[in-house]
């Protein structure tokens, strides 16, 4: 038997004799080509007619696939529902063993895994926090572990590597975070402007973009960046990493895998995250100089005169050690997403976003925290 | 054999820009035969079956498969060549967030108009074909290698195609595993007709399933011998397929 014979089939007869006995003659062919329309021609019509017994003859059938196969199972199906007879006839030695449907006798669904009842998956998802919080803790242990044994060891730094993703996280950033802190400046004074112009308080833009910038958005803005393009990639390169087997192979030839990946990341952020806050502060202000100067009749060095009071050194450092603080938990809550995954491809996409989450949540409750400790100093 | 041909390679020059892996090989694949591609590490017998299979563009010559040429054709005339065969990957591709009855229901779902209590019969004959009966709600990732491999070749079969390519079938397998596998292919060949096009450098494989086979040469960028497994081993003049099919270190004789 050979598919490449096959052709559609070409002609069936029904014979119907005294008792409701219904004798199906097929010849020609029956394979994937014709399947669909078969069933259906064949299935309706059993439906309608409702014979007590249906005898089909395959004696001038020369060719039958698995497709074939499926045309007469589903109307042995159809028969047996109603316990009405059914029997094939005169099928070919080739074709006989595959219409035996061993293991497909009766007409059994394929059971769908269903969801787990509401207490379950409350019960299950509790352990899985609870789970992560602990990988979490014994995850910063190593890391700090690391860190120190880098400090120790200075030379063990992986010193390409870090600059790389000094180069990745901080430089390439440049652009998008300058030009983003740029427009939310220009969004701040406008906003504002409109306002302050009522009481004829323009000069209060400047101090307003200043402190603004400075004291909370230029971090968190360059924060939420840096978790998108910097959080994310470590979870994806370290996911795939992960299962790829790549990580086991580091660890069996004697690298500690948190010191070689995610040491270099860590310190790389941590450098270069504060520095992007300093730009994003400095182009938010730019951007608000340009509605004072464009909209407000400011003179630029009376825009700047005013910002330079309204911020102090103190300020900015806050600013700089906030976001050294962002950037450390970005880059470690991203490299542990990526330690976390198991599985496939779809586990990678998973951890990613959930570096994005997690860090942009974690920066969140940190600004917060950072709040009320500013409050009380 | 005096089948006709169902894949023609002529004068095929693959390569990847100026860097040039076969050069001008011409052979022919007889419809219902299981037919080899060998040769050494970096020969080009995936750079092969990529062209074979229309991933890749030939730098030049022509690519026939089943009469129709697949390096001119149209999109559409594409899809239609695509239809007539299936690929087992080396790593079987499954769809890792799809179940293994998911996996072989996707290409009958998309290209027949099947009621989908029929697919889900279907499904079950497909895997009961590679015995794989209770495997269908598991995820690739729950089960070996092997599974997986015969779960990748029920799907590449799913709409009965004329010609399955397999790359690098064995890899990954334990002996038994990998034997079953060559049983599995022969029984699918002999029973369907199916002509096999199989990418290795499995000697055992070899033996077992090829009726024919082509071994590729890394330094001439051609084909080295052409011909019957068993008889290439005993009889061929050159050294290097000698060498091959003996296994032996230094050059034969």
């Amino acid at each position: 038997m050979n598919n490449q014979n096959a052709s559609p089939i070409s002609d069936y007869h029904i014979t119907e004799d005294g008792a409701e006995r219904v004798t199906l003659s097929l010849s020609g062919g029956m394979d994937v080509t014709n399947a669909a329309r078969l069933i259906e021609l064949f299935s309706s019509w059993i439906k309608a007619r409702r014979p007590q017994a249906l005898i089909v003859d395959l004696q001038g059938v020369h060719y039958l696939d698995d497709f074939g196969a499926l045309v007469l199972l589903e109307l042995k199906y159809l028969m047996d529902e109603g316990q009405r007879t059914f029997e094939i006839r005169n099928a070919r030695p080739e074709i006989e063993p595959l219409i035996h449907f061993e293991g497909l006798e009766k007409r059994a669904p394929l059971i769908k895994n269903r969801p787990p009842g509401v207490p379950v998956r409350m019960g299950a998802a509790a352990i899985r926090i609870g789970a992560d919080i602990k990988y979490m803790v014994s995850f910063i242990g190593s890391v700090f572990l690391a860190l120190l044994y880098t400090c120790r060891h200075p030379r063990s730094l992986r010193r390409d590597d870090t600059l790389y993703y000094m180069q990745k996280t901080g430089v390439d950033a440049v652009p998008i975070v300058g030009l983003i802190s740029f427009l939310l400046g220009v969004i701040i004074a406008f906003m504002s402007a409109a306002q302050l112009r009522q009481f004829s308080a323009n000069h209060l833009v400047a101090m307003l973009v200043g402190m603004g910038m400075v004291k909370e958005l230029g971090p968190i803005m360059t924060a939420i960046i840096v978790a998108g393009r910097s959080g994310s990639a470590f979870a994806a390169e370290i996911g795939t990493m992960r299962i790829s087997d790549e990580i086991d192979a580091l660890f069996t030839m004697g690298f500690d895998p948190t010191r070689f990946l995610v040491v270099p990341k860590i310190i790389a952020s941590v450098v270069v995250v504060p520095l992007l806050t300093l730009f994003s502060d400095l182009f938010g202000i730019l951007g608000g100089l340009f509605i004072g100067i464009s909209m407000l009749d400011l003179t630029a060095g009376a825009y700047l005169t005013e910002t330079i009071r309204s911020i102090t050194l103190g300020d900015v450092l806050v600013s700089y050690v906030k976001s050294l603080v962002f950037a450390f938990l970005i880059a470690w809550i991203g490299c542990l997403r990526g330690f976390q995954v198991r599985g496939g491809a779809a586990a990678v996409g998973q951890a990613t976003t959930s570096a994005v989450v997690s860090s942009i949540f974690l920066t969140i409750v940190a600004d917060a925290v950072f709040a009320v400790i500013q409050r009380y100093w | 054999m005096t089948s006709k041909a169902i894949i023609q390679v002529k004068n095929l020059v693959a390569g990847y820009g100026d860097d040039i892996i076969l050069d001008r090989i011409s052979f022919e694949v007889y419809e219902g035969e299981i037919f080899g591609i060998l040769g050494g590490s970096g020969c080009g017998k995936s750079t092969l079956l990529k062209h074979l299979i229309g991933l890749l563009n030939p730098l030049s010559g022509q690519i026939i498969i089943d009469g129709e040429d697949s390096t001119l054709c149209d999109e559409t005339a594409f899809k239609q060549i695509i239809r007539k065969f299936g690929v087992l990957y080396q790593s079987a591709a499954l769809l890792g967030s799809l179940t293994i009855a998911e996996n072989v229901a996707l290409p009958i779902k998309e290209f027949t108009d099947l009621p989908p209590p029929s697919i889900e019969n279907l499904v079950k004959m497909k895997l009961s074909l590679v015995h794989l009966e209770g495997y269908e709600n598991y995820l690739p990732s729950e089960v070996s290698g092997g599974m997986q491999k015969r779960a990748g070749l029920a799907r590449a079969m799913a709409l009965n195609p004329k010609i399955l390519f397999f790359d690098e079938p064995s890899a990954g397998l334990d002996p038994i595993i990998s034997a079953e596998l060559d049983q599995l292919i022969k029984q699918i060949n002999k029973n369907q007709g199916t002509t096999m096009v199989i990418v290795t450098h499995e000697l055992m494989s070899i033996f077992q399933v090829a009726e024919r086979v082509i071994l590729l040469d890394k330094l001439s960028k051609g084909i080295l011998e052409e011909g019957e497994p068993h008889y290439l081993k005993e009889h061929s003049r050159n050294a290097f397929v000698k060498q091959f099919f003996n296994r032996l270190i230094e050059p034969a004789a």
